[in-house]
């Protein structure tokens, strides 16, 4: 074994080594075979790792050792809002009033949660402007998904079955005209202008009564603000169609600004980003969907609602699109964002925004000096910047990427949005220090210069991390998709 | 750079040789694989399949980015080269030769003297 590789557990295991004691058989033993005639009896042994305490302890403290978090340095990965969880969130989420019930538990025993969700529900309407809210969707992508086929469901009610068109700009996450085409619509691409907005006779062009909806993120991904939403809305209303909000970028116009005041018809929101539900290694997210009056009765069932003072599960709902996850969504990331926005209060949400809009306009401005910067008005909550001069000198963003690692920093997202050659979209959250921020950008000012002076050390980057440049190529033409073991007793 | 003056080429990128009077052959140019980086999968239509000009029929995706292939004429594709499904990396090796990606069957073989020369297609990438 090479002195950097970290073993599997299974590659620790010993035979008959063993952390635990079962207690002797205290029922009497039965043949399997006997009593199931079914061919899924197992003949052979799990094949489970056999390792002391000691060794699990050190294994998987070795491996979060390894990870790289918020809480181990700065995360400015654009467009994901890796802003710092508040521990106070991890305190509430265990409580025994929240920790020790069952989704199906009769809804009279459990009103504190059902409370909680309700008054959840109502903050996310005030942030949003939204008329009704439903907490089920499991992260941003089922949001965006279910918004599309509340869209749906709408025009269907109305005769309008025409309406095949959903229009994504083209700086739009992918995840837009993924989840148009898992909806069923045809995605349509409306262009960018050159201060990167939609374009709004492109929009005239490709807007008309087959049009269902409009999906816009705003600000865009470029971390820009669309100044002529009230003129798109108008466009897109115009022919009868929806507009759909995606709320990642919603961290940048908490208390300034609200979709529902910009004309949207439905929102979905990233708890787990604005809201700061634990992020990254696999969440849970959290997508709540917003909606106007209109579309409201086509919301996933069942409905938090309060009559006379008890909160009820709601699924009298005809129109409903039905329920898209078990129980009520992600409860403890809900529950997370709930104690934040009650931390934080409207005020204090606020000032998130302005602190995320005034961090990410210092890093730009110093930034821009050194890196090509496409789109130089004032950003929002993110910007992102063109590796193009490094380019020219052999180094790609990918390996300016990879050279941050050395300097112990996660990179920011590369390569989008796909109207930018060469882009390194930059986020760094109201969370972080200047002190933070000025560092990271020394870092970045630091490998631009080696780009000039001494290119091979960015391009074979990194260097002291404890694996090396990955072979992304080999790894995508021919993946090895299962774990083989070897012999190891 | 290399943009061999025999063939046509359109600002998406792709490259187009005439084989007969009403069929040609398509695939990316060198500055497009260059810009799109180690080519790790390569998605094409059906023979058989009808497309429309600027229609997408297809699409290849790097280590980096998933892009959109575009169809630079309208007609019935009557081959498709079955080889970089297994080998992508051809398309970064041999973008003219090896990696072409379909034959199609003009339906308006004008369609042809719309298309971009080299020089024409040399100034769009240089304007970039």
């Amino acid at each position: 074994m090479a002195k950097n590789e970290f073993p599997l557990i299974f590659e620790r295991s010993k035979k008959e080594r063993t952390s635990y004691s079962l207690p002797d058989l205290d029922v009497p033993d039965i043949d399997l075979d006997a009593e199931f005639e079914t061919p899924y009896v197992r003949k052979t042994a799990p094949e489970l790792p056999e390792v002391s305490e000691l060794e699990i302890m050190r294994h998987y403290t070795g491996l979060s050792n390894r990870n790289y978090g918020v809480d181990s340095g700065f995360y400015p990965l654009g467009s994901c809002t890796m802003k710092y969880n508040p521990k106070i969130n991890e305190d509430v989420a265990r409580l025994p009033g929240f920790t020790h019930i069952h989704p199906y538990q009769d809804p009279k025993t459990v009103q504190g949660a059902l409370e909680m969700m309700y008054d959840l529900q109502t903050s996310l309407k005030e942030i949003t402007g939204m008329h009704e809210v439903s907490l089920q969707s499991a992260a941003g992508a089922q949001g965006e998904w279910a918004a599309l086929m509340m869209i749906r469901a709408f025009h269907e009610a109305n005769g309008e079955h025409h309406r095949t068109k959903v229009i994504v700009p083209d700086s739009a996450h992918g995840t837009n005209p993924a989840s148009a085409a898992v909806a069923g619509f045809d995605a349509i691409t409306v262009k960018s202008n050159e201060d990167g907005l939609v374009d709004i006779e492109d929009l005239k062009r490709v807007v008309d009564e087959n049009t269902a909806a409009l999906m816009l993120t705003n600000p865009n991904t470029l971390g820009l603000f669309e100044k002529e939403i009230m003129e798109m809305a108008e466009i897109v209303h115009g022919v009868g169609g929806k507009l759909y909000y995606d709320g990642a970028n919603l961290n940048a116009i908490m208390g300034y600004t609200r979709p529902g005041d910009m004309g949207f018809d439905a929102v979905h929101l990233n708890l787990h980003k604005t809201f700061t539900g634990p992020h990254g290694g696999g969440g849970p997210g959290s997508g709540p969907i917003g909606v106007s009056e209109e579309l409201a009765p086509f919301l996933p069932k069942p409905l938090i609602v309060k009559e006379n003072d008890e909160y009820k599960l709601e699924h009298d709902r005809p129109q409903s699109i039905g329920r898209i996850k078990a129980y009520y969504g992600n409860f403890g990331i809900n529950l997370r964002a709930y104690t934040y926005i009650r931390t934080m209060g409207a005020e204090g949400l606020k000032k998130v925004s302005e602190y995320a809009v005034l961090n990410a306009n210092y890093m730009m401005r110093r930034l821009e000096q050194i890196y090509d910067l496409p789109y130089k008005q004032h950003c929002m909550h993110e910007f992102v910047l063109s590796g193009k001069k490094q380019k020219k000198l052999g180094v790609r963003t990918l390996d300016i990427a990879k050279r941050l690692l050395d300097f112990n920093y996660h990179p920011p997202t590369i390569y989008f949005p796909l109207i930018v050659e060469e882009g390194m979209m930059i986020e760094p959250t109201e969370t972080e220090s200047k002190e933070t921020l000025d560092g990271f950008i020394d870092a970045m000012i630091n490998i631009a210069k080696e780009a000039e002076e001494d290119p091979e050390i960015v391009q074979e980057a990194p260097h002291h991390t404890i694996v090396k440049r990955m072979d992304e190529t080999t790894a995508a033409r021919k993946p090895i998709l299962r774990y083989t073991r070897e012999d190891n007793s | 750079m290399n943009l061999p003056e025999d063939l046509r080429y359109t600002k998406e990128h792709e490259w187009i040789k005439k084989e007969s009077d009403n069929k040609v052959r398509i695939g990316i140019t060198d500055f497009a694989q260059d810009e799109l980086g180690d080519i790790v999968f390569v998605e094409l239509p059906e023979e058989g399949d009808t497309v429309e000009a600027d229609d997408s029929f297809g699409s290849v995706e790097s280590v980096k980015t998933v892009s959109e292939l575009y169809a630079p004429v309208k007609g019935t594709i009557v081959e498709i080269n079955e080889e970089l499904e297994d080998s992508p990396e051809l398309v970064n090796e041999s973008p003219y030769e090896q990696a072409w990606m379909i034959v199609v069957e003009l339906e308006d073989a004008s369609e042809w003297d719309n298309l971009l020369t080299a020089e024409e297609y040399k100034a769009i990438i240089e304007e970039d």
